[in-house]
């Protein structure tokens, strides 16, 4: 029913109220009808802005660059752009990334895509939102090298209303829509939301191991031997690691033993299909893991005969 | 220093409108004269708040406004059956706190009632008890007016 219910904001700045009455009555010498005058007044500028972290948990982070997700929210009940301001010294920071830019999701995926969401070029102010507008902000930071596992940073980004920000109720005369005037609302029109960065230095280790068996029951490398291999596969850190795939070839003068791949245990399977693994004699062995978090390990058998 | 530009009082309906009747008829005998107030809490040095009414200066979604109607009846005899009716601004709802004895219309002034007497009909075709959000008019009816008497009509509303 109610013909601006939808805009949180309320009634878009600009809009005319007017209010006219109207009265009947008799004189006696019949019903007559007169209006009041017309009292208008102009709705104004309302400042108001939220900001808030897009990313759900501390964005993991190695020495180099990483991205952190926010959305503003243009609260007010007018066009308006907001100048957006990063600060990576927070205190209480372990360390301190070095901010590399601000961009908009251009594309609106959520995600940061190089080259295709827009740089703001300094002073960073976004274009004119209008009133219950979301942007989606990334903030581009390299991360120093030397931070140690475990530690966290915060960078804090500001939005603040260009026409101006202070305690609600601070009037900018004549600065708001069609000549009106901008009042803050309770945000004060400026906004500031934290995104968090945890080191997650994970390493991935790698050993080897070999014990053989041979037609006689003895540890001898004869033809006909079998040699069973196994690659642990450490990965340590706080952090993980994404798409590891352990690959090994065939040794020279051995051949495959069909059927023999097993990852912790569990056979796999030697063709090319749904499940981790595939061993052939030609191509070796290929076991993917995928992402693994650090403090895990994962132990890949096989076997092969000497020739 | 704004008030007056936002204060546009359109004196055009006044004065131009009476004016082909004039030729055949009096004058009205009643005038009628809109305001608007905007309601402010100002906060005394020792942190006691109290409601202030002042010309609309800055307005946004949420303030309080009074619309009032002065009416007098300047002519020498009584007048009958005085009827305003004022309809709600869209961009304005009626505040809660409006008089419950006043009359309103929440169907754009077909009926009339006491808003606790009033339905709307919901899109599914329900009914539901109207609320001040629904209210399009309101009105007051007076039996008479006498020679010389004059009053202040008011509703309060706020801007959606």
């Amino acid at each position: 029913m109610a013909p601006y219910g939808a805009a949180a904001a309320g009634v878009s700045a600009g809009t005319l109220i007017e209010n006219t009455a109207v009265a009947s009555y008799d004189d006696g010498a019949g019903p007559r009808t007169i209006n009041s005058n017309t009292v208008t007044v102009r709705v104004d500028e309302l400042l108001d802005v939220t900001l808030t972290s897009l990313d759900p948990g501390p964005v993991p982070a190695s020495p180099g660059e990483a991205v952190l997700s926010f959305e503003l929210t243009n609260q007010g009940n007018g066009p308006e752009a907001f100048r957006l301001i990063a600060n990576p010294a927070v205190a209480g920071n372990d360390f301190d990334v070095a901010v590399t830019a601000i961009a908009i999701d251009r594309n609106g995926n959520g995600i940061y895509d190089a080259g295709v969401d827009e740089i703001l070029a300094a002073p960073q102010v976004t274009a004119t939102l209008a009133t219950d507008a979301v942007l989606t902000l990334f903030v581009l930071v390299t991360v120093p090298a030397g931070v140690v596992d475990s530690d966290t940073s915060a960078v804090e980004l500001v939005a603040e209303a260009v026409t101006g920000t202070g305690a609600p109720g601070t009037v900018f005369a004549g600065a708001g829509v069609d000549g009106g005037d901008a009042i803050t609302g309770t945000t004060e029109a400026r906004a500031m939301a934290r995104g968090n960065l945890l080191a997650g230095l994970t390493s991935v280790a790698l050993t080897k191991a070999v014990s053989l068996r041979d037609p006689f029951g003895g540890t001898g490398a004869l033809p006909g031997s079998i040699a069973s291999f196994t690659i642990t596969a450490t990965v340590s850190g706080s952090g993980s690691v994404a798409d590891l795939v352990v690959t090994d070839a065939i040794p020279e003068g051995t051949t495959y033993a069909p059927g023999s791949l097993k990852l912790d245990g569990t056979p796999l399977t030697d063709a090319a299909d749904a499940d981790a693994g595939r061993g052939s004699d030609a191509e070796g062995i290929r076991v993917a893991l995928g992402s693994v978090t650090g403090g895990t390990v994962h132990a890949i058998t096989f076997d092969v005969a000497i020739d | 220093m704004k008030t007056f530009a936002k204060l546009a009082v359109s004196l055009a309906a006044l004065t131009l409108a009476p004016m082909p009747v004039l030729a055949q008829q009096a004058a009205s005998p009643v005038s009628l004269a809109g305001d608007v107030k905007a309601v402010k809490i100002v906060t005394a040095a020792d942190g006691s708040e109290r409601t202030e009414l002042v010309e609309p200066g800055t307005i946004v979604p949420g303030d309080r406004l009074i619309f009032g109607t002065d009416y007098a009846n300047n002519g020498s005899a009584a007048v009958t059956n005085f009827n305003v009716t004022n309809p709600l601004p869209s961009a304005v709802r009626l505040a809660p706190d409006a008089d419950p004895a006043l009359t309103v219309s929440v169907d754009g002034g077909k009926r009339w009632g006491k808003l606790a007497e009033l339905q709307v009909s919901a899109p599914d075709g329900t009914l539901r008890a109207a609320t001040h959000e629904d209210v399009t008019h309101v009105r007051w009816v007076l039996a008479s007016i006498a020679p010389g008497e004059k009053g202040r009509l008011t509703y309060p509303a706020i801007i959606r």
